[in-house]
């Protein structure tokens, strides 16, 4: 596909959560609960009015759902600002350096004073109905190879509630993740190639985790914007692998071109959409669809309506697997209902070839025009099928603007329509910051070092190997090592395997290395260093300390590993060479091998093998030569 | 506007007003947006513009320069007028409002939120209330409920008389919570009523989502129209949004800053529970006024010098000889416990006595029966003249208080009225059920 001819544009939004110790607005602690809830809370959530009574756009089609929501608490790890039944406690002043600090590697300007807003949200996953978020800095820049791209916004909010599941027609959240804060970074819509794209994705992943960010599943989020010039600005939201990038955008660019065809189609064929809905139940009274007949016993309707002119375009691929009726679907799953069938698929789904003849001649329908059914409970039946009526208009029309999630094979759904502009208010319970010029340049003057640049410096400076020193950039180990570094004289390459590689076995074994802080780490090193242990016992000891057995040193002396002095070694020798008095006369210093392998195994790693081996071999060469 | 300082300078010189799209230059970097008002603080030197992403911000105005881009009219909220007939099979309920925000208007160009007080603007935001009743709004005034004075209980319940007699079905008031229950307590005293008067409010501001405005508001329409012909106070029953409960006016009290079940029946089971617009006796043993039993009476004198006290460790008796000396007509004070207060309070206490000073005595506890024949303090603070508020809440005895006054200076004839139940505020009897639900 020429993507420049096509006029492809995009841009990145990425949302990461900062690993601060409190939650942006309450003390709780930023972590996700995986025990069963305390509390379980029942709320409702209402649009509230705009001026000229426009109620926005996403907000309205939540509440024409009528959802309810239940929230899921704890009695200790979260709080009545999270359940909003207590106004936020003032701005977290450590996720905002962190902020000001991504600000600053990102070239950006920070505004002077940082406000707050509410942005209306009522899916549920925020218990006021709002998310509350802020601008800290804009205009930024990072440089690509294929050129500059401008970082527009980056955003100091909070996360959304995590969404559990769905009962009896209840959204379910827990609201642990809610309030979690969250960095926001913005690019311009101007990358024309999804390398690109992945070049920004991977820059930005770099800056934000030079600070002090959450790593692991589900605390980054990115969302790609695209459009081409015909198309429309989609946002696809969830995109976790920068890989599947550039084959997401090739989708997505498919689904605007066939959109656009179907729309220059259905001008051609001059085609409409009829207003009225049908009942076409009783149409349905034998029927051995099984869908359809489960919906009327229990009470249900199938409705039906005529799309002018549509036939034969339901069915067209407009992405690898997925036709414009799924389209359709998607918009009618949003009210609620499994699905619905169309006239490009039928007869199937055990809708026989006379029952779609007698919705045709019910509908007077012609050759060219299409119907679709939807069986469900009458009020979520006749939403869905309203939906389908709209999206069927678009497409006479234009390619929508929606919000659509990235499914695993880099297609993505219909989610919702994106946000209007409009519902931002000044968030009135938090005062605003000022963020002092004097802040601001301590924290330039501090930056950290971008981790592909730490990486390439610990090589230089320590000797490490390639790959000790990228799990120490990764594990955010790098620090602890120079630390450790700074505190002994052990070579670089023991203290580094040992972080990067044995902390990670033992916590691989279910220990809690949390345990092993600098300064215990610093402390078993330091007995290297000294020689009262061995370098191989140091997986021993860390293994000791996780299992509360003790400090290093009370650790070594349980173990038995510590080493033995050089009189105690020298006497072991002595012991060992009277022993093998004959084989020595007889093998000479082919003794050596032998006795060496018996020396070790006596002394169990508690001397080092270079004095030992000078021990066996002045003995040896005193007894050949005496 | 509120801007001062250098930042109003910075606006005047560059000949910028509230609304304007303006651009602003600050090294090196230029914003664009709508100039807003700053918020009542006391910053002198940041302007506020919300650009066009919605997103507010401050930008300091040393070193920065402004130009307008085009000059915006302050907004105004201009809603069409909704014609809305009235059914005659349905019940006609007014909706005073006092202040605070039952219904609200977010105009989002500026962020701004403005109350909405019409019985039309009530409707917009609530379209199912119309399900219920024909619905008559009327704002009375527009105070913080914080600065609520009892000669706005008079005018409220003079209001109140007004729709009744205009031939309301039911009236409901919406009011702050802070001092809602004050007055509840306060109508309930100066108003019999033939039909339901329900106070109810928002712990959640109504620009709000999640606001509890919509329920506690459908709820108060569902009590109106009920047989319960008293001054009640509706408000959530739980932290859900699953029902309200109706509380009787003298015997409820606000009892948490911010949760929305803040209000709670104290020394008392609620009078009802209202659930997906159905009401539901909560006792069903209840005595309780039903509708057009009573004609409508409005007894509002009040005297407003009534101080309220609270006893406390250390606390000295010229605080209560200051109220004398001041010419206070009357006070209630907070003990502790079953009724206590210190002992070298006593004279002072008798001095009021004398001086023909009622001095009502309730409970910090809250909870449970004032008793003073219990302890010897308590002993001498009776013989010292002090009247038993009871089980009465102390807001409710201390609004008692200036009602009874307003009608008798005699202390005797006080004392008759504070230990007459006017309007259920008196419970002769404990329950088990009456402690923290």
């Amino acid at each position: 596909m020429n993507y420049e001819e096509l006029g492809l544009k995009m841009g990145l939004e990425i949302h990461q959560q900062l690993n601060t110790e409190k939650k942006l607005f309450c003390p709780c602690k930023c972590e996700l609960i995986a025990e069963k809830p305390d509390y379980k809370l029942l709320r409702y959530l209402r649009p509230t009015q705009s001026e000229l009574g426009k109620i926005d756009r996403a907000a309205f089609e939540e509440s024409r759902r009528k959802l309810e929501f239940i929230y899921e608490s704890y009695d200790h790890e979260t709080c009545l600002v999270e359940s909003d039944d207590e106004p936020p406690h003032p701005l977290n002043r450590e996720a905002l350096e962190i902020a000001l600090t991504i600000a600053s590697l990102l070239n950006m300007n920070v505004v002077d004073e940082f406000h707050t807003m509410r942005k209306q949200v009522i899916d549920g996953s925020n218990t006021g109905g709002f998310q509350r978020t802020g601008l800290i800095a804009t205009d930024g820049h990072i440089e690509t190879e294929h050129g500059k791209v401008v970082i527009e916004n980056l955003c100091l909010e909070e996360d959304a509630a995590r969404r559990i599941g769905e009962k009896k027609g209840k959204i379910i959240f827990r609201l642990d993740r809610l309030g979690i804060p969250l960095l926001e970074v913005t690019t311009d819509p101007s990358m024309k190639h999804p390398e690109q794209v992945r070049d920004v994705a991977y820059q930005l992943g770099q800056v934000l985790r030079s600070t002090k960010v959450k790593r692991g599943l589900g605390t980054i989020r990115q969302d790609l914007n695209i459009s081409i010039s015909e198309g429309a600005r989609v946002e696809i939201k969830g995109v976790q692998d920068l890989d599947t990038m550039p084959k997401m955008v090739e989708n997505e660019v498919k689904r605007q071109i066939g959109l656009i065809e179907i729309r220059n189609e259905l001008l051609k064929r001059n085609a409409s959409v009829d207003e009225n809905i049908h009942d076409v139940s009783k149409l349905f009274d034998e029927t051995e669809s099984k869908i359809i007949s489960k919906a009327v016993s229990k009470g249900g309707k199938v409705l039906a309506i005529k799309l002018i002119g549509f036939k034969g375009l339901i069915k067209k691929e407009i992405q690898p697997g997925r036709r414009f009726g799924t389209e359709l679907a998607g918009y009618a799953k949003k009210m609620g209902v499994s699905g619905l069938f169309h006239t490009d698929e039928l007869p199937a789904y055990g809708i026989t070839m006379e029952e779609v003849t007698s919705i045709e001649d019910h509908l007077e329908l012609s050759n060219q025009d299409a119907f679709i059914l939807v069986a469900d409970e009458e009020e979520k039946a006749t939403n869905a099928i309203k939906e389908v009526q709209r999206r069927a208009k678009t497409a006479m029309i234009e390619v929508p603007e929606e919000t659509r999630k990235v499914l695993e094979d880099a297609n993505s759904e219909y989610l919702r329509p994106l946000p209007t502009a409009s519902r931002m208010y000044v968030e009135t319970d938090i005062p605003t910051t000022v963020i002092k010029r004097n802040d601001l340049e301590e924290i330039r003057a501090n930056l950290p070092e971008l981790p592909d640049e730490k990486k390439d410096r610990i090589i230089k400076e320590y000797g490490l190997s390639q790959d000790i020193a990228n799990q120490l950039v990764r594990l955010e180990r790098a620090d602890d090592f120079e630390y450790i570094m700074s505190k002994t004289n052990l070579d670089p390459t023991t203290v580094g395997s040992a972080l990067a590689y044995t902390l990670k076995e033992l916590r691989r074994d279910g220990k809690d290395i949390s345990k092993l802080d600098n300064e215990v780490l610093v402390e078993t090193f330091s007995l290297v260093d000294s020689g009262k242990i061995a370098k191989d016992a140091v997986n021993e000891i860390l293994n000791g300390i996780c299992d509360d057995m003790g400090s290093p040193e009370e650790i070594a002396i349980k173990l038995n590993l510590v080493m033995l002095s050089e009189s105690d070694v020298e006497s072991i020798i002595d012991g060992l060479i009277e022993e093998n008095i004959d084989m020595i006369k007889e093998r000479k210093m082919g003794a050596m091998g032998p006795l060496m392998g018996k020396s070790m195994a006596k002394l169990q790693g508690k001397a080092d093998g270079k004095l030992v081996n000078k021990f066996l071999k002045d003995k040896i060469q005193n007894i050949i030569s005496g | 506007m509120v801007y001062k300082g250098l930042s109003a300078e910075f606006l005047d010189s560059s000949g910028l007003s509230i609304g304007d799209l303006i651009k602003v230059e600050k090294n090196g970097t230029s914003y664009f947006g709508i100039l807003l008002d700053r918020a009542e603080d006391p910053d002198e030197k940041h302007i506020v513009i919300k650009l066009n992403s919605g997103y507010n911000i401050g930008i300091d105005v040393n070193n920065a320069t402004a130009e307008l881009v085009e000059s915006g009219d302050k907004p105004k909220i201009e809603l069409a007028p909704l014609n809305i007939e009235k059914d005659a099979e349905k019940p006609d309920i007014s909706i005073v409002s006092t202040g605070g925000t039952v219904a609200s208007v977010i105009d989002y160009k500026t962020g701004a939120v403005h109350p909405a007080f019409t019985a039309e603007d009530l409707i917009r935001a609530n379209p199912e209330l119309l399900e219920h009743a024909n619905i008559n709004g009327k704002a009375i005034f527009n105070i913080l409920s914080e600065d609520m004075k009892p000669e706005y209980w008079v005018k409220t319940a003079r209001s109140v008389a007004d729709e009744i007699n205009n031939g309301a079905d039911g009236v409901v008031i919406a009011h702050g919570t802070d001092t809602m229950h004050y007055t509840s307590a306060a109508l309930s005293f100066m108003l019999k009523t033939p039909v339901p008067v329900v106070v109810t409010g928002a712990q959640r501001s109504s620009d709000r989502p999640s606001s509890d405005a919509y329920m506690n508001l459908i709820s108060s329409v569902v009590a109106a129209k009920s047989d319960i012909a008293e001054v009640s106070l509706c408000m959530h029953a739980e932290e859900d949004d699953s029902f309200c409960y109706l509380h009787r006016g003298t015997k409820v009290r606000k009892m948490h800053t911010t949760r929305r079940d803040t209000f709670r029946s104290i020394n008392s089971l609620p009078l009802a529970k209202i659930q997906k617009s159905k009401l539901k006796l909560v006792d069903k043993a209840m005595v309780y006024n039903k509708r057009s039993t009573e004609s409508l009476i409005i007894e509002d004198e009040i005297e407003e010098k009534v101080a309220f006290i609270k006893s406390y460790p250390g606390i000295q008796a010229e605080l209560i000889d200051y109220h004398i000396d001041k010419g206070y007509k009357g006070m209630v004070l907070e003990g502790t416990g079953l009724g206590h207060c210190p002992e070298e309070l006593i004279p002072s206490l008798e001095r009021a006595a004398d001086e023909s000073i009622p001095v009502i005595m309730t409970s910090q506890c809250l909870y449970g029966l004032v008793n003073m024949n219990v302890y010897s303090t308590g002993r001498r603070i009776l013989s010292a003249g002090v009247i038993s508020g009871l089980d009465m809440l102390p807001e409710t005895a201390f609004v008692k208080l200036a009602w009874a006054l307003g009608q008798t200076d005699n202390i005797k004839e006080v004392e008759k009225i504070i230990h007459t139940n006017v309007a259920g505020e008196l419970g002769e009897k404990s329950s088990e059920k009456f402690f923290l639900n």
